[in-house]
């Protein structure tokens, strides 16, 4: 059993090395832990660095300014400030660090139980939790305080206890969240123990948010614990930072600088623990910070306008001899900038076009560029892409021309939804469940066309019905989770062909449907298309889908266009080595129980 | 290769490594006293050494539920597993610990089924640790894994995301081959991957097979992979097993209308073949529109 063990601490350690590089990198996180570090240190070495006993009283030196033996003056009963500051570290440092651990030591084991196991204990555990919470902290601290008398360390206790239904709920969120991933499933299927599958799979994914909410803790123990000291409720015999702050408070008039200190130290450990915080979820979460640095500065606005509307006369005139294509891509490059200066090609010289009626096919595996490739032409390109290089033609006129760096919203949006319509691929998430399918239908169909709601609603209806939807009426009333996902992919192609557009875009259209449903779907897209004659951009990996509906094909590879041609001459006879390496991996057709790779051709 | 020629002979093995007899699987349902939700009916499999049984249906029909049941992760309400002679429907936790030598799982998603702060070493370790085995023994059987997978050696300290898909899910098989187990439940483990990927990953589960002699529960929605890999096939549709039978019968001349609309839903990649498959299927959906129809008439 020690090996699992030793494994798991090594794997952490990795993580965790990592993650300390970035805090320390991080200006705040630095500046936070040199100051938590000076104030430990202080609280640590209190013995040496303080001259005198906290508590030891020179009636005859009361309110002396700084001098060679008080560094920082005496109180009103004459006791040295500084060495008083110092234990006062040790005591205000040790007891928030008490509080948050009666909270963790409470919230942490009850919350990874509550999360993992869920049940009765969970229930219960929750109604705990719930009373805990609507009581009313102050005023329990102060019952205590009556109660048990005026000690820090069991102000510090109780608080902590009522400090614990934040790190049970948190971590319950945290256990919840993982418990069903597959490597839990797949540590049970090996028989691990609960206690060790806890141990080495869900209490990583606690440990970061527990040491963030750790900082915060202490923090507001800090605050709270000098808070009730200074109202006079602390014991006077036990210096802290919050029994200075009192006493500097009564001789304010006297000596403001007895108040200075200990607010000091109040204030720099409180802010130190907070932006330790800070930095420690920011490097848990570095991926979003260069994200947010990489939004490139938008083109200044006053400039560009005119410049661009001077474009848009320009680019009126496109090559002669290529005004019939319905849409005309050539040599187009789309790129996405880095932190570092650098553009990283996802659509690399690319070039085809697409005639009115016809169905081209754009097939790739994962990460081919296809999908760039064909919102391009829809326009809907990340902010932070960039044409790197190319143009885009729609029916004649420009979209993206040469030069342009972005796509051009003003000429797209004029098409979108009118002459170019799309059907995505995950029919489910781009119906909007807070509105009911007709609707969904009808207000586009106003807003694009200019028609009445009574008009749009009788040509929803009978869309819904030309899409092959048994009873229209239910469906218009239906909201998206009433209906199943073929249904839902029906009603989204109904959608992209409500205004009767020229070329459909359909991004995997049948990728997240049943292979029986996929058919149907299918069958309706080729219904449709030949009897409005539309155009199809069709972007899939199938081929079996792509030799049911294309005319043409594209292949595609690492953002690159390997090879184009008609539907039959690319299927059955593939010129390019990648081509015939795709086709070559279907199952259609091949000897069961048989390699599919060649020796030697494996990736 | 003289190899390419070696299975479907798995038949004639006597025993049956995995016995499922009239299982039912339900889970109950949030609402107090409400009906609990069925999810599995009536499952009767069995598997023998060295052999594949494919199971291939939609979404929802359950298949991923018989392959969790199997492995202890879904609730048997009625029926039996028998694993090599023994019931193993409600086994404990100790009885699974044993159970994990001979029975292993790869799932479908390679992203979520590795522990992301995990090395490839630790994960490949771990059920060799829960048997008992030394650090160094378990190193060296991680070391002929990764061979075996065709990963490089240097992935022992490396993390899952350095990996791409495909890799990820020969870490996966590498981990579920850890203890040389007699059974691996495939709950569909080549579907997130691309095309190529996914014809590299099916060679190497075949590879494996005919080297070590495991059996496959093989979970898939696709009927080509499962025609591709499996020696006997069973067809589930809204958790029952409706046909079940020799792959090449099942995939090929199915008898059960789903299964016959599911065989002519596959589309084939070349335009007249796939022309001639549509109308066939049109034909059919006719044909069982049409029986569907009379039977309502005669009852």
């Amino acid at each position: 059993m020690s090996q699992p063990a030793a494994a798991s601490g090594q794997t952490g350690t990795v993580v965790r090395s990592r993650v300390i590089t970035r805090i320390l990198k991080n200006p705040l996180g630095i500046t936070a832990i040199a100051i938590l570090s000076l104030m430990i240190l202080m609280a640590v070495l209190a013995n040496v660095l303080a001259p005198f006993d906290p508590n030891f009283a020179n009636i005859g030196k009361t309110l002396a300014s700084p001098d060679a033996s008080n560094l920082l003056g005496t109180d009103s009963v004459g006791r040295d400030v500084w060495s008083r500051l110092v234990f006062g570290a040790r005591t205000t440092l040790l007891s928030a660090l008490l509080c948050a651990t009666v909270a963790i030591v409470i919230g942490l084991p009850t919350g990874l139980i509550a999360g993992y196991y869920g049940g009765k204990f969970d229930a219960v555990a929750n109604w705990v939790v719930n009373i805990l919470m609507s009581l009313p902290g102050i005023i329990v601290l102060l019952t205590v305080r009556a109660a048990f008398g005026p000690s820090v360390w069991i102000s510090m206790v109780a608080f902590g206890v009522l400090l614990s239904p934040g790190y049970f709920r948190l971590t319950r969120t945290s256990v919840q969240a993982v418990r069903n991933e597959l490597y839990v499933d797949a540590a049970r299927v090996a028989g691990l123990s609960d206690g060790s599958i806890i141990a080495r799979h869900i209490f990583s994914v606690v440990r970061a948010p527990i040491i963030i909410q750790t900082a915060m803790v202490c923090g507001i123990a800090i605050a709270i614990q000098s808070g009730l000291e200074f109202l006079g409720l602390g014991d006077p015999t036990v210096a802290t930072w919050g029994v200075m702050l009192s006493e500097g408070f009564k001789n304010v008039y006297l000596n403001p600088t007895l108040l200075l200190w200990p607010a000091l130290a109040i204030g720099l450990s409180i802010g130190g623990l907070v932006l330790l915080g800070n930095a420690v979820r920011d490097a848990l979460e570095d991926g979003v910070k260069i994200k947010a640095r990489k939004a490139a500065p938008a083109p200044a606005a006053g400039g560009a306008a005119p410049a661009s509307r001077a474009d848009r006369r320009k680019v009126a005139t496109v090559d002669a001899g290529t005004e019939h294509h319905l849409v005309k891509v050539s040599h187009l490059g789309v790129g996405y900038p880095q932190a570092d200066g650098s553009v990283k090609k996802v659509v690399d010289d690319v070039s085809f076009h697409l005639d009115r009626g016809e169905v081209l096919g754009i097939v790739g595996e994962s990460g081919s560029g296809k999908s760039q490739t064909a919102f391009s032409i829809l326009g809907l390109l990340p902010d932070n892409a960039r044409i790197v290089a190319g143009c885009i033609q729609f029916d004649g006129n420009y979209t993206v021309a040469p030069g342009d760096d972005v796509v051009s919203q003003g000429r797209v949006s004029s098409l979108r939804g009118k002459r170019i319509s799309y059907i995505p691929q995950e029919p489910m998430s781009n119906l909007d469940p807070a509105f009911t399918i007709g609707y969904q239908l009808v207000t586009p169909m106003m807003r694009v066309l200019g028609i009445s709601k009574a008009e749009a609603t009788s040509r929803a209806m009978k869309l819904l019905a030309d899409v092959g939807i048994v009873s229209p009426e239910r469906t218009f009333k239906a909201y998206p989770h009433e209906v199943s996902g073929g249904m839902a992919q029906r009603v989204l192609i109904a959608g992209a062909i409500s205004c009767e557009p020229d070329l459909i875009i359909a991004d995997e259209p049948t990728t997240a449907l049943d292979v029986t449903v996929q058919a149907d779907v299918l069958d309706l897209i080729r219904d449709l298309q030949k009897r409005l004659g539309v155009g199809v951009l069709l972007v899939t990996h199938n081929f079996g889908v792509v030799s049911d509906l294309c005319d043409r094909v594209v292949v595609m590879q690492n953002g690159r266009l390997v090879e184009e041609g008609p539907v039959r001459e690319i299927l059955r006879n593939p010129s390019d080595p990648y081509t015939q390496k795709l086709l070559g991996s279907m199952l259609e057709g091949k000897e069961p129980m048989t390699m599919l790779v060649p020796a030697g051709m494996e990736a | 290769m003289a190899q390419a020629t070696a299975p479907r002979h798995a038949q004639s093995a006597g025993e049956n490594l995995l016995t499922v007899d009239s299982l039912v699987v339900e889970y109950p349902t949030k609402h107090f006293r409400a009906k609990p939700f069925r999810a599995l009916t009536d499952i009767n499999i069995s598997i023998k050494p060295g052999e594949t049984l494919g199971l291939v249906g939609e979404s929802g029909s359950g298949k991923t539920t018989l392959g969790r049941a199997v492995l202890g992760l879904a609730p048997v309400t009625a029926g039996t597993v028998t694993f090599e002679g023994n019931d193993i429907s409600h086994a404990t936790r100790k009885q699974r610990r044993e159970l994990s030598r001979d029975l292993q799982v790869v799932f479908q998603d390679p992203y979520t089924s590795l522990n992301p702060s995990m090395e490839i070493g630790s994960i490949l370790a771990e059920p060799l640790g829960v048997q008992g085995q030394s650090p160094a023994q378990a190193r060296a059987r991680v070391k002929e894994l990764l061979d075996q997978v065709g990963l490089p050696s240097d992935a022992i300290n490396r993390l899952p995301r350095e990996f791409s898909g495909g890799q990820r899910q020969r870490v996966a098989i590498a981990r579920a081959l850890a203890l040389s187990p007699k059974l691996i439940v495939c709950d569909e483990p080549v579907s997130a991957l691309d095309l190529t990927t996914q014809a590299v990953v099916l060679d190497l589960f075949l590879q494996i097979q005919r080297d070590t002699g495991v059996s496959y529960l093989f979970v898939s929605h696709d009927l080509d992979v499962v025609r591709h890999i499996s020696h006997r096939v069973a067809v589930m549709y809204h958790g029952e097993i409706v046909e079940q039978g020799p792959a090449d019968q099942v995939t090929v001349a199915p008898e059960h209308p789903y299964t016959q609309r599911l065989l002519l839903a596959s589309p084939v990649p070349d335009p007249d073949r796939q022309e001639q498959r549509r109308a066939d299927r049109h034909r059919l959906l006719e044909l069982q529109r049409q029986t569907t129809e009379q039977a309502g008439v005669a009852v």
